[in-house]
């Protein structure tokens, strides 16, 4: 078996948003090459939102991810916003982070019990898994639906949200809208709870790696909307700065652009999250966290589905925060005064930093953009952890196992390549 | 007897994914439909076999390269029949402003290797390229339109579409009109109901992405649009948007662009 040269493809990587590809070859007992495959089309965003008005931006970059629109349309009005010098209210800051809580719990709420939960209970779907686990699933599928609630709350509808403007939102929601939301919150409270002490009682590996941790950080609040670029290895920037620290680039033996921090790959999204801002965290969820036996910071990144299942019941919680909070307004945007200038934004999608940068005209139009999506951000992290996790796991071990092992390890950073603004078709070299 | 249950597939082209959480977005209805049928392609949930017969298959995202152009002839062969879920599969998508623009200098604008991208000129919806038995324009489709579809097309019935206009819509549900009362542009005199219309229930314009509805007036709209003060270009890029390559809003934003030309 050491002697021989073997190849092994995913052809399709199941339970991931989009379409990837894994290509991996094993010669003399160690891995010689591999290769993460992003093969969604490119769908050219940048180029077709120039010149177009600033709210028709927001209304466009929704339709770059059906999952996370919400991340999108909340990076697009914060450079937008900074292009023109605007100020929100307290109201609306209070209420895109309410708007962002309902993203969160449906992206989450599917990957957890969708994508990932399979895995770790040894199901095909998450359908074969419903049959033996139905009050699991049911569970999953009940705070998934509160997250959709959430954002129809605001935005009308889950996917593509038609809320968000430059400046706010269109119309604030009726306080008996409101009022019937939080109370779904309430009492579904302690299922989220559950479900924290459920995800860290699954089985995984206790296998740790070295990898670097980036998110953004505000001096009090749980990162959502605002604040500085910074990482568990002393990176603390202004998001103006990202390109100066963090390169997209091309990999030798792929044309896919990855992004690199001073020539490192990094990890982004719910793990990186929690590792620098677990402080930030309500007493509530430290409590359960006590109770799970869960600490943060790790480095295991099997940890990634409980760091998800700890951001719903913060998602949660903060949510009831606001909510019962709510003061309807008859100004729930401030009115736009377009001018040229450039202008950055970067918020915590659901998987990670989402970086935009805009340039307008003088005739208050898109001059050019550049978005940056989490999981290009996240692909160099993901190669390295499948050499690190399948030479850990031990690659005489079977095809069928090596596959398994390979999707789960890819699937802890719920990759969503349909995000493809970035994404590059890959040709594959088939021995 | 065992029963034998009808086939289901939900296949990706070029898409935001969106589409296919009318699927997944189901709750625990998405149990109850895989007990009444095999859903035996959707990637996102598990099951692969895309070459599978199937009785009813779903398709989201519109043809933009050369294999997504072989992949739908495949699956035309092996689908009873085949449906379209939103406006990329419908009608190319947002990213069919492609189509209006030299797609190789935007990929040279963001590919530093564009040579080693395989990518057609042109983003274009299933029809162009394959029967299609049914339509859904929206963007997103919603889950009530599809699940509405299978249950149809598996009782051997023709899907019945509504296809009037968000105009309607609006009356039926008691809004205030936005354009006459407010002066805000709005496309919903042109615009496919099924929304339940959203945006004018927030105080602003519908921008038309369910796609255009039956018998649409596009040139009284531009008057209309016009007369609120909107230039040609502005009125171009309300039609030239989400269902940019619709019949009706391709030739009505065009007519505007080349006008503003001339």
């Amino acid at each position: 078996m050491k002697d021989i040269e073997k190849d092994l493809t995913i052809p399709i990587i199941a339970r991931v948003e989009g379409e990837g590809a894994l290509h991996l070859k094993i010669h003399e007992g160690k891995i010689s090459q591999l290769e993460l495959s992003i093969y969604e089309p490119p769908r050219l965003f940048e180029k077709f939102l120039e010149g177009r008005a600033p709210n028709e931006v927001i209304d466009a970059v929704a339709r770059i991810c059906g999952i996370c629109p919400v991340a999108y349309q909340m990076s697009a009005v914060q450079a937008i916003e900074h292009i023109f010098e605007m100020k929100v209210s307290p109201w609306v800051h209070e209420m895109r982070r309410l708007f962002y809580c309902g993203e969160w719990m449906e992206s989450h709420g599917l990957h957890i019990h969708m994508l990932a939960a399979p895995d770790f209970l040894r199901y095909p779907s998450v359908i074969a898994m419903a049959k033996d686990h139905p009050d699991i699933v049911k569970r999953g599928l009940h705070l998934h639906g509160l997250g959709l609630m959430l954002m129809a709350l605001l935005g009308k509808r889950s996917v593509h949200p038609v809320g968000a403007c430059v400046g706010g939102f269109y119309a604030a929601p009726k306080i008996s809208a409101v009022l019937e939301v939080l109370a779904q919150f309430k009492k579904s409270l302690p299922l989220a709870q559950e479900l924290v002490l459920w995800s860290a009682s699954l089985p995984m590996a206790k296998v740790t790696q070295e990898f670097t941790s980036v998110c953004l950080r505000h001096p009090q609040e749980y990162p959502m909307n605002e604040g500085r670029i910074v990482s568990d290895r002393g990176l603390d920037i202004d998001i103006s700065e990202f390109d100066n620290y963090l390169k997209e680039s091309q990999v030798p033996y792929s044309t896919a652009l990855q992004c690199h921090l001073q020539g490192k790959s990094y990890l982004v999204g719910p793990l990186a999250r929690l590792n620098l801002n677990h402080h930030l965290l309500p007493a509530e969820v430290h409590d359960i966290l006590k109770e799970g036996n869960i600490t943060f910071p790790t480095q295991n990144m099997f940890h990634s589905v409980i760091a998800r299942s700890v951001e719903i019941y913060y998602a949660m919680l903060e949510a009831i925060r606001i909510m019962e909070n709510y003061v309807y307004t008859t100004t729930p945007h401030t009115p736009i005064t377009p001018r040229a200038g450039i202008g950055f934004g970067c918020t915590e999608a659901p998987r990670g930093l989402l970086w935009h940068r805009y340039e307008f005209n003088d005739e208050g139009l898109v001059a050019s953009s550049r978005i940056v999506p989490p999981t290009s951000q996240n692909q160099a992290r993901i190669e390295e952890d499948l050499w690190h996790s399948l030479m850990a796991y031990g690659l005489d071990h079977s095809d069928d196992d090596l596959r398994f092992h390979s999707e789960m390890v890819i699937r802890n950073y719920d990759p969503c390549i349909s995000c493809s603004t970035h994404f590059l078709q890959l040709k594959v070299d088939r021995v | 007897m065992e029963e034998v249950k009808p086939r289901i597939a939900i296949h990706k082209f070029t898409s935001c994914d969106g589409c296919q959480l009318a699927f997944l977005h189901l709750g625990e209805d998405l149990l109850t439909l895989a007990e009444k049928v095999d859903i035996v392609h959707f990637v996102e949930m598990g099951p692969i076999n895309p070459t599978a017969k199937v009785d009813v298959a779903y398709i989201e995202g519109s043809i933009s390269t050369p294999e997504e152009a072989k992949r739908i002839r495949e699956i035309r062969a092996n689908s009873r029949y085949l449906v379209t879920i939103g406006a990329c599969a419908t009608a190319g998508g947002i990213q069919a402003l492609r189509n209006f623009a030299d797609t190789k200098s935007w990929m040279q604008a963001i590919y530093a290797t564009p040579e080693t991208i395989s990518t057609l000129d042109t983003a274009t919806a299933i029809s162009t390229h394959v029967k299609v038995d049914y339509e859904i324009y929206g963007c997103p489709v919603n889950s009530q339109q599809v699940l509405a579809s299978l249950l149809s097309l598996l009782q051997k019935v023709t899907p019945t579409a509504r296809r009037d206009k968000v105009c309607l819509e609006c009356k039926r549900l008691g809004y205030v009109c936005v354009m006459v009362t407010k002066g805000e542009p709005c496309m919903g005199p042109v615009t496919h109901t099924g929304c339940g219309a959203l945006c004018p229930s927030l105080g602003r314009g519908c921008y038309a992405c369910y796609g255009p509805a039956e018998n649409i007036n596009t040139d009284s709209l531009t008057q209309w649009l016009s007369s609120l003060g909107l230039s040609d270009a502005e009125i171009a890029r309300r039609f030239l948007f989400i269902q940019n390559s619709a019949p009706g809003f391709k030739e009505a934003g065009l007519k505007l662009q080349k006008k503003k030309a001339s």
